[in-house]
């Protein structure tokens, strides 16, 4: 079998525990105002690969990735579902950690089955909301997101280790309201493990040029590491209030 | 009877190392491993604070000055040719400069008048005519004696950059007195060691023993002459070191002996620091002095190392972008018994860094073993994202040829510490070699002199088609590297008879064994280059582009091809396959003293000039543009990261270029892993609920 990828990194160090292989999966639905990967959004262009060329280029490295894995990553990975599934299912049969890194995007009950037969191979889930307000997400990305959050409570029903990832844009999510209100769902999540708070920043502008496309967030400043923290701070904040209120359910 | 140690070693236990000279033995028998963590480390005194600003200010004064302070033109720099010099007498605590002042820079002409007369004019002053007349007269240098063996081909070989740096104008440097060997035990005994040797270098005089008795004497002169310096300083070094700050001081002055004899391309210190704390462990132990007392020692020794400064002109200074000295300290690594060499001392060398503020020089290089204790380990990542000051070097691979008790020269030769000393070999510029290959001996540049294309090397037959063929240009540049090779290993030869000659390192020598063993350093440039252009050839198609001289000046490449640092062994093979090949070509060559040949891909710096003298290359590089350094990947073109363009240059074999592979490597700190501020790990919901139930 074989996939479409954009490319791969054989030092991952942000995107998931320990050093990690990386792939890139070409193509993406989303269309996320600060994407800074636009490169990758067209669907059956790139590198055509097959799960064991990816493996065996994880073989040949693993002794720099001993402590961490392989994270899928993209675009938007499940949009190749049936290929991340074998290439997981294939890494586990070698003892591999296995990571992807989704928007969620693709999740719906229809597809339910499938996805029961991916989380069976897959270690830890990194999500990334884009936005928790759901008008607002629209206008960012060009979708609802209804999917996205059913897709972090069905890893929580699964129990799967969850990474929550979250980008602060200055005048879009780096907003106190928002904020916490997501912090308020993630606190929903008993699968949480990690919440990643990242600055937003302007890298991606030079792929714009070059593609020839229009960047949408000009003019918007790179949020601050400070600004990065204060937003961890507050989503925090929201994520108590939910424990707290449960406490008080209970 | 068990034989009465001397005073100075009261306390010590005995060994190998009481009846011969055997530092190794003396730390194996008497270090204190160290498995815990930083938190004993002390801050530094007030002395100490206050003596480096003082340093601070004379760093500043020499910036202001144009990067000299100030610089000595009359008297010849010899083991103890200057009275003492101190920063502040009253609180020094380790004391000693090259000349009679703090940074001013000696003169040192044995190597060669010229670079010492062109270092001096350089800045603005003039060497005494007496002394130039007194050199360019009676008294030959190594420069000298080199061009006046240089063949034509030599000559025009370096005058077109294929064989580039060589250490035929300055000192050749590269070696490691052990001078530790002074703090355990005094000058007398070692001279009195010397003097057994000589003596027992008689019956047929060969040259071999003439030359080697003659070094001998010169070695017991050295030794003399270390100890009057040391006596300007008020010191008897004559016996052995009795205290810490004895043995640190004993240790310092035989260092600072060799630095006043020689103006080395990389002075450096060896291996001290686990040496140096058995003295500060026995002192503490016998409650002589306290943790703050022990760590102002060191502070104050590395200060003085920060300190070392040679007169260098400014093209010398361009080939290694900057002034190094390479003042290059050696720290921990594990024993061959498996313990670690690990000791308290070891952190306070490093912690140095955080006492005085980070520094280039020393040059501190942590021996890395996967087995050294884990809060080393710890402390010396911590230190390196803080100073990012020092360097690490993979003591696992080493510890297999050179022991436990070896050293690193300059940035990456290794050699035993007084036992194994090496000739330094600059570098041969493979990447142009290639060029010459495909033009039959033909420089690719044009001659601004002549207007013509020189020929350098040998008239093989050049390419003629216009396509390059991957068999027919391997065959062609593997004849080029062989003449290449022997030519390169043959003006070595000339080099290093010339400086043990006229510029013999005799202090330094002093302090190794009578037999050593000698490396014939040679080093490679353009490695990565190499292995594109070659792939490229194999894998793309690469059209000849011939200039009015018919010579081949540039390429056109037609489809992509593997490029080496992405773990591709199609390219990566060849990389091997070159290193393999080239350095069996040196060795089939005669090297000076029985010098046992070794190969180095290590240029950190001077890739950017070599790459200034390099045309157009099959690989797409474009004249002018820098080679890679060292074993690097070619800037940019290793496309999958760091563990792919690391796997590629692991596939070196060390085997075959043991003096060294350097990968230089830099990444900003965001790509090494979160931020811990805006990074929650280790978030477990249930315990954040019971915390919200008070």
């Amino acid at each position: 079998m074989e996939g479409y990828i954009h490319s791969t990194e054989s030092f991952g160090t942000v995107d998931g525990p320990g050093i990690r292989f990386v792939i890139f999966f070409q193509g993406c639905p989303m269309r996320c105002q600060y994407c800074h990967n636009p490169d990758t959004w067209k669907l059956n262009v790139g590198e055509k690969r097959t799960v064991e060329s990816l493996l065996e280029e994880y073989d040949g490295l693993k002794e720099f990735l001993k402590s961490g894995g392989i994270t899928a990553t993209g675009g938007e990975p499940l949009m190749q579902m049936e290929f991340v599934t074998e290439l997981f299912r294939e890494a586990k049969k070698r003892g591999v950690h296995t990571c992807l890194d989704s928007s969620g995007i693709m999740f719906n009950e229809s597809k339910k089955a499938e996805f029961d037969e991916l989380m069976k191979y897959t270690d830890l889930i990194m999500l990334d909301i884009k936005h928790i307000d759901d008008e607002e997400h629209k206008k960012l990305t060009g979708h609802s997101n209804k999917n996205i959050l059913a897709f972090a409570e069905y890893t929580r029903d699964l129990g799967k280790e969850l990474w929550i990832r979250h980008v602060v844009v200055p005048g879009i999510t780096l907003n106190e309201k928002y904020l916490k209100e997501l912090g308020y769902f993630i606190g929903g999540l008993d699968n949480l493990k990690a919440l990643d708070v990242l600055p937003y920043h302007t890298m991606g502008i030079v792929k714009y040029e070059q593609l020839g496309k229009e960047y949408p967030l000009a003019g918007i400043e790179p949020a601050t590491k400070e600004q990065a923290v204060w937003a961890k701070n507050i989503i925090f904040e929201g994520l108590k209030e939910r424990l707290r209120d449960e406490n008080k359910k209970d | 009877m068990a034989k009465v140690m001397p005073s100075e070693w009261e306390g010590f236990n005995g060994g190998a190392w009481t009846s011969t000279i055997d530092v190794r033995d003396f730390i194996q028998k008497n270090y204190t491993p160290y498995e815990g963590d930083e938190s004993f480390l002390a801050g530094p005194t007030d002395a100490t604070k206050q003596l480096w600003d003082q340093v601070l200010g004379l760093f500043q004064q020499e910036r202001e000055n144009g990067g000299v302070l100030d610089m000595d033109t009359k008297i010849v720099s010899t083991v103890d040719s200057h009275d003492a010099g101190y920063l502040n007498k009253d609180i020094e605590k380790i004391v000693g400069f090259q000349t009679d002042k703090p940074l001013k820079r000696s003169l040192q002409p044995f190597g060669g008048i010229r670079m010492a007369e062109g270092a001096c004019k350089a800045y603005g002053y003039e060497v005494d005519p007496e002394i130039s007349f007194i050199f360019n007269k009676y008294r030959k240098t190594h420069n000298t004696g080199v061009f006046d063996v240089y063949t034509p081909e030599m000559m025009s070989a370096r005058h077109n950059a294929i064989i580039t740096g060589l250490p035929d104008a300055y000192g050749r440097g590269r070696i490691i007195g052990d001078y530790r060997r002074v703090a355990l035990y005094g000058v007398d005994r070692l001279i009195e060691d010397k003097q057994y040797q000589k003596s027992t270098i008689c019956g047929t005089m060969t040259e071999d023993k003439i030359r080697l008795r003659e070094e001998i004497a010169e070695q017991v002169k050295a030794l003399k002459a270390l100890k009057n310096m040391a006596a300007k300083y008020g010191y008897d070094i004559s016996k052995p070191a009795i205290n810490a700050q004895e043995a640190i001081q004993w240790t310092y002055f035989a260092y600072l002996g060799a630095v006043k004899d020689q103006n080395g391309a990389a002075m450096s210190l060896g291996r001290t620091s686990t040496f140096i704390d058995i003295y500060i462990q026995r002192d503490l132990d016998n409650g002589v002095i306290t943790e703050e007392q022990a760590q102002e020692y060191i502070d104050h020794f590395i200060m003085k190392l920060r300190m070392v400064k040679f007169a260098r002109t400014p093209e010398y200074n361009a080939l290694f972008s900057g002034d190094p000295q390479w003042v290059t300290e050696s720290i921990g690594g594990m024993g061959i018994d498996g313990r670690t060499l690990v000791t308290k001392s070891s952190y306070r060398y490093l912690h140095t860094l955080e006492n005085l503020g980070t520094a280039p020089e020393p040059n501190l290089t942590v021996l890395w073993s996967k087995k050294l204790p884990e809060s080393f380990k710890r402390y010396c990542a911590k230190l390196s994202i803080n100073t990012s000051s020092f360097q690490y070097e993979n003591d696992d691979l080493m510890r297999v040829t050179h022991g436990d008790d070896y050293a690193i020269a300059c940035c990456v030769s290794s050699m035993r510490v007084g036992k194994e000393m090496q000739f330094f070999g600059a570098r041969a510029n493979l990447a142009k070699c290639l060029l010459y290959a495909i033009n039959g001996g033909v420089d690719e540049r044009v001659d601004a002199k002549t207007g013509k294309h020189n020929q350098v090397g040998p008239k093989y037959r050049p390419v003629t088609d216009e396509y390059l063929d991957y068999d027919d240009v391997m065959d062609k540049y593997t004849d080029m590297m062989r003449w290449l090779a022997g030519l390169y290993v043959n003006t070595l030869n000339c080099i290093h008879y010339m400086h043990d000659k006229y510029c013999y390192e005799a202090l330094q020598m002093s302090l190794h064994d009578r037999d050593v063993k000698r490396y014939f350093a040679t080093g490679i440039a353009g490695l990565s280059v190499v292995a594109d252009s070659l792939s490229a050839i194999k894998y793309a198609k690469v059209k000849c582009v011939r200039d009015e001289f018919g010579v081949v000046t540039d390429f056109d490449i037609e489809g992509d091809f593997p490029k080496y640092g992405n773990n591709d062994d199609r390219v990566d093979e060849i990389a091997v396959e070159i290193l393999n090949k080239f350095m069996d070509m040196v060795r089939s060559n005669h090297c000076y003293r029985n010098g046992v040949p070794t190969t180095s891909i290590l240029t950190i710096t001077s890739n950017v000039v070599y790459g200034k003298k390099t045309g157009n290359t099959p690989d797409g590089r474009k004249m002018g543009q820098p080679l890679a350094p060292g074993a690097n990947p070619m800037h940019g073109r290793d496309t999958h990261g760091a563990a792919a363009s690391m796997a590629s240059v692991a596939k070196l074999p060390w085997s075959n270029a043991q003096d060294g592979i350097s990968n230089t490597f830099t990444v900003i700190p965001d790509a090494l892993g979160k931020d811990s501020g805006v990074f929650a790990g280790d978030i477990d919901i249930e315990s954040i609920r019971e915390s919200m139930k008070d």
